[in-house]
């Protein structure tokens, strides 16, 4: 197997290179002649210290040039509607149903203001209360919030409702540590952190997830409790995980579930049953939301009755048949963002459970677990592959393996291997968050969405790259070839005197050159 | 019966997959979990619709018990807007590509990095800031995101923010900043609706991190002392975040001429649909500085050469800085923000170009000045309510009505009428804040101020 695919290259100008002064590509619809008549010099009211002194540097272009542009780089992106994205463990990338765009960019959706009368709006907010009672049914908790904007942002959420919770009984000040595990999420260590909390990390026992004694032993009368992602970054579930939150309650803390690598365990595990008090989904990847290329997405964060209280303002209430938003919470933590967050994305995801219904959604995470622990078989073929943790040797979702041995004999490493999968037509594989436990990490996720020929074209391209790795190092080394862009130099990318965040810094660099 | 959304479902397809893994059934998969975890029996959902038409009629069912703006007049605005969405717009925020791509990064995306990149350049000459961010979930999340910046930067624990906020932008700082940061409103001039600078001079001393200023503000007035409060913050060693509109910018003074230290507002009038709100994205800008870059979760991508002579690529500048990797060790949280909208907006600023952007911003007053004027020319009416400048917003104030009975009349004419305050502004009595755009004609304010005087006659 030899690479035949080749990317869109271009080679676009940059947007602000692109047109001739004095072009445009979009004319406002200007005031009525009495409108101008009644105001025309608006800028009076505006003191003129506070006008615009200088035309801002955009481009002027026409629109059949400014079009043509933006869908020549949109070529130049692999998203999972072209490539088969299964590269990005524990971004769980499927495929977001077509029907769902069209749903959303009804002006029922689309043209709505967020606040509108509640009688203009009964639809969007069923729709809202609706998926809140789907992700009650697949979590066991009680209530959500689809505020959160973010996977992220729902973790901070959940950690700013622990932090509420502690306050009102006295213990805000004490309970100051949330524990974590290495493995789980970097969110769940950095949104404590902005919710005000030290963050006590676990590091992983022989079977790849933290001991009971390591959660032992970092408990305390200053635990407010613990943020733990399970199956872990690495696809291993820890099976003690009960045990942990039995622990965790004694000590008086809460137990928060990170549930973004909840695909593979949909209808099979849920939070209740595990001892968790809150939990998050990401909606834009178990969930079927397309990831927008980072966003709009939506996490969606879930409580027990008892922590119902805390959730941000508002909450949708039905009332007999009528839906409202609620926001008589005094005892709410705030707002995590403006208005009721994302709505767009619950409408696809409420219509993605809709189109599944519990047997589909069930054969969903089965399918998940068959893709990958198929495409896990078909891994033991990449030459110099190693499983870090050998006894743990089942992956729920997406699992984390090395290339240490490729790389001592060939120095071709995993980034390398991953960049050149951008030659089969194939998005890079994730290697892992940091820090990097297993050396020269890979972090594939085969989704339900992929079939076994996905997967063996996909295995077939990573056997190709390390063989050619064994062969000539060099070639990989300089890889990719056939997509958009040669091999950067990434140096310039974290030095501030060569960095180049727009043209404003690059005409500085070059003013400090000239002088 | 095969599901549409899930291939492999055929029984031989299966069996060869599971013969390949070594293992009877996937059921074997299941063994790290302990059956006493094991969820028994069948989730509580409804049946599933496998059929597109059939879920399509049941969804748009429902949808359709809501009225989108497009179905009335609507003179809702308070933190979302409904301004023009160029058809261009439309067609490339729903490419596929773009839509279904996440983090193929340098190599699979090449596109959209140049995309988010072309967005970072072009809007960072409209705010005259050095630096622009991937930008963060909306305006609300942006302001708090570079007040706590702030406070790591400064290692002080105070910020001064205008009482003029949105309830969402304050309750947002309740939460984000609240708990460790002492958050001081400032009042406004109950004349001009603008910062009151004595009060800022007395509030303010050496435990402030930083002053929030915002144009226009809650009240729709454009804050034009926003350079001297940057001065003020400055003097006392404090950073100052200055929020703008950038539907304004075009005609406005940017919050980087001003000597904004950070720079934050929303992306959406620039070409989202408002989506019940989820067309906000909420910019920020700041200054090359390396130190205060490294306070800023949210990616930011930098431009730099490749193996080919001449070929620009694009990567993640300093990634480092990012919760990616600092985890728990003072890193605010990044991660999945809006990057979709940043693409739109960069698309928006290409077509209206300089010239475009001043048309709007000149519109926009004068549309704002006319439905002002003729609203507060209604007996009972007071409108606008301060006498400070508007860019597309404004307080009107009634005399004996109050406004939810209004919005009542209003709506059975299908005229959405303005935000009430009475909740975010008690003391501002029967107040309704009114957003008026370019999508908004002189017959449609006529109609209006006609409708409105027939309701409070």
């Amino acid at each position: 197997m030899s690479p035949q695919f080749q990317q869109a290259r271009w080679s676009e100008p940059l947007l602000s290179e692109l047109g001739t002064p004095g072009e445009r590509g979009y004319v406002p619809t200007a005031p009525e002649a009495e409108i101008a008549a009644h105001a025309p010099d608006p800028l009076t009211a505006i003191p003129p210290a506070f006008r615009r002194s200088a035309p801002p540097r955009l481009p002027q272009v026409a629109q059949p040039q400014l079009l043509r542009h933006f869908y020549r780089l949109s070529q130049e992106t692999l998203g999972n509607d072209v490539a088969v994205d299964f590269g990005l463990g524990t971004c769980t990338m499927k495929y977001s149903p077509k029907v769902n765009e069209h749903l959303v960019r009804m002006p029922e959706v689309q043209d709505l203001h967020p606040a509108q009368h509640e009688d203009t709006v009964q639809g969007i907010l069923e729709v809202l209360w609706r998926l809140e009672q789907m992700l009650c049914a697949i979590s066991g908790l009680d209530r959500f919030t689809l505020q959160p904007p973010s996977g992220s942002a729902a973790v901070y959420t959940n950690a700013s409702i622990v932090r509420a919770y502690h306050a009102s009984r006295g213990e805000g000040e004490q309970r100051d540590e949330i524990i974590s595990s290495v493995f789980s999420h970097p969110c769940d260590q950095s949104g404590p952190w902005s919710a005000g909390f030290q963050v006590v990390e676990l590091y992983p026992g022989p079977n790849g997830y933290p001991e009971l004694d390591a959660l032992k032993a970092a408990l305390s009368n200053r635990t407010a409790g613990i943020v733990i992602t399970n199956p872990e970054d690495t696809g291993i579930y820890n099976p003690h995980i009960a045990e942990f939150t039995r622990l965790v309650h004694e000590a008086g803390g809460l137990c928060v579930y990170d549930q973004a690598n909840a695909n593979g365990i949909l209808g099979i595990a849920r939070a209740r049953e595990a001892g968790f008090d809150l939990c998050h989904f990401n909606m834009h990847k178990t969930f079927s939301s397309p990831h927008n290329g980072m966003g709009p997405a939506m996490g969606a964060s879930g409580v027990k009755e008892e922590l119902a209280r805390f959730l941000p303002a508002p909450v949708v209430e039905r009332r007999g048949d009528r839906f409202e938003l609620d926001w008589n919470r005094p005892d709410s933590i705030g707002k995590i963002r403006s208005f009721v967050g994302n709505a767009q994305i619950a409408v696809r995801s409420y219509a993605w459970i809709l189109a599944l219904g519990p047997d589909g959604i069930r054969e969903v995470a089965e399918t998940a677990v068959l893709n990958a622990n198929y495409l896990a078989t078909r891994l033991r073929e990449v030459p110099g592959m190693s499983q870090p943790y050998p006894t743990s040797n089942t992956p729920i979702e997406q699992f984390r393996w090395s290339l240490e041995a490729l790389r001592e004999e060939t120095g071709v490493g995993s980034a390398d291997i991953s960049r050149n999968l951008a030659d089969y037509g194939f998005q890079p594989v994730f290697g892992s968050h940091h820090p990097f436990i297993v050396p020269e990490p890979l972090t594939p996720e085969a989704s339900e969405s992929f079939s076994k020929e996905d997967i063996d074209r996909w295995a077939d391209a990573m056997i190709d790259i390390a063989k050619r790795a064994q062969a000539d190092a060099d070639d990989v080394l300089e890889g990719p070839y056939r997509n958009a862009c040669r091999r950067i130099d990434a140096a310039a990318l974290d030095d501030p005197e060569r960095w180049v965040p727009t043209s404003r810094v690059e005409r500085a660099k070059g003013a400090v050159k000239g002088d | 019966m095969p599901h549409p959304y899930i291939p492999n479902s055929a029984p031989e397809v299966r069996r060869e997959m599971l013969d390949a893994i070594g293992v009877d059934s996937v059921e074997d998969l299941y063994r790290p979990i302990p059956s006493e975890l094991r969820f028994k029996g069948r989730l509580p959902l409804e049946e599933g619709i496998p059929e597109e038409g059939r879920l399509r009629r049941h969804v748009e069912g429902i949808l359709r018990r809501n009225t989108p703006t497009t179905d009335v007049l609507s003179f809702l605005g308070a933190g979302c807007y409904q301004h023009e969405v160029p058809a261009v717009c439309d067609e490339i925020n729903r490419r596929g590509e773009f839509v279904t791509s996440y983090a193929g990064d340098v190599y699979g995306d090449h596109g959209r990095l140049q995309a988010l990149w072309e967005f970072q350049d072009v809007f960072a000459e409209l705010i005259e800031m050095d630096v622009v961010t991937t930008p963060n979930y909306d305006w609300s999340t942006a302001a708090a995101m570079c007040l706590r910046s702030s406070v790591m930067l400064t290692g002080r624990r105070r910020v001064l923010v205008p009482a003029a906020l949105l309830l969402d932008r304050r309750l947002v700082f309740q939460d984000y900043l609240a708990h460790d940061v002492q958050v001081d409103e400032i009042p406004f001039d109950e004349a001009t609706g603008l910062i009151d600078l004595a009060a800022l001079r007395g509030a303010i001393g050496d435990d402030v991190a930083a002053v929030y200023v915002e144009y226009p503000n809650a009240l729709g007035v454009i804050e034009h002392q926003a350079g001297e409060i940057v001065e003020i913050a400055h003097e006392h060693g404090a950073m100052a975040v200055v929020g703008a509109d950038p539907s304004g910018l075009g005609v406005l003074a940017s919050p980087g001429s001003l000597g904004a230290d950070f720079a934050v507002g929303d992306l959406q009038p620039l070409g989202m649909h408002m989506s019940y709100g989820g067309g906000l994205s909420g910019y920020i800008g700041c200054r090359n500085d390396a130190e205060v870059i490294e306070s800023l979760p949210v990616f930011i991508f930098a431009k730099t050469d490749t193996l080919e002579p001449g070929q620009h690529g694009f990567g993640y500048l300093n990634f480092d800085r990012t919760h990616y990797v600092k985890r728990g060790e003072g890193s605010q949280n990044g991660g999945t923000t809006t990057a979709l909208w940043a693409i739109t907006a960069a698309a928006y600023l290409g077509l209206h170009g300089p010239e475009g952007m001043r048309e709007l911003g000149e519109g926009l007053l004068q549309r704002t000045r006319y439905a002002a004027d003729r609203i507060g020319a209604l007996p009972g009416v007071t409108a606008p309510r301060f006498s400070g400048a508007s860019l597309k917003e404004f307080v009107v104030t009634y005399d004996a009505h109050d406004v939810a009975s209004v919005d009542a009349a209003l709506r059975e004419r299908g005229i959405f009428g303005g935000k009430d305050l009475s909740v975010d502004f008690p003391s501002l009595g029967r107040s309704s804040l009114w957003a008026v755009t370019e999508v908004h004609t002189k017959d449609d304010i006529d109609r209006l101020v006609a409708t409105l005087g027939e309701v409070l006659a």
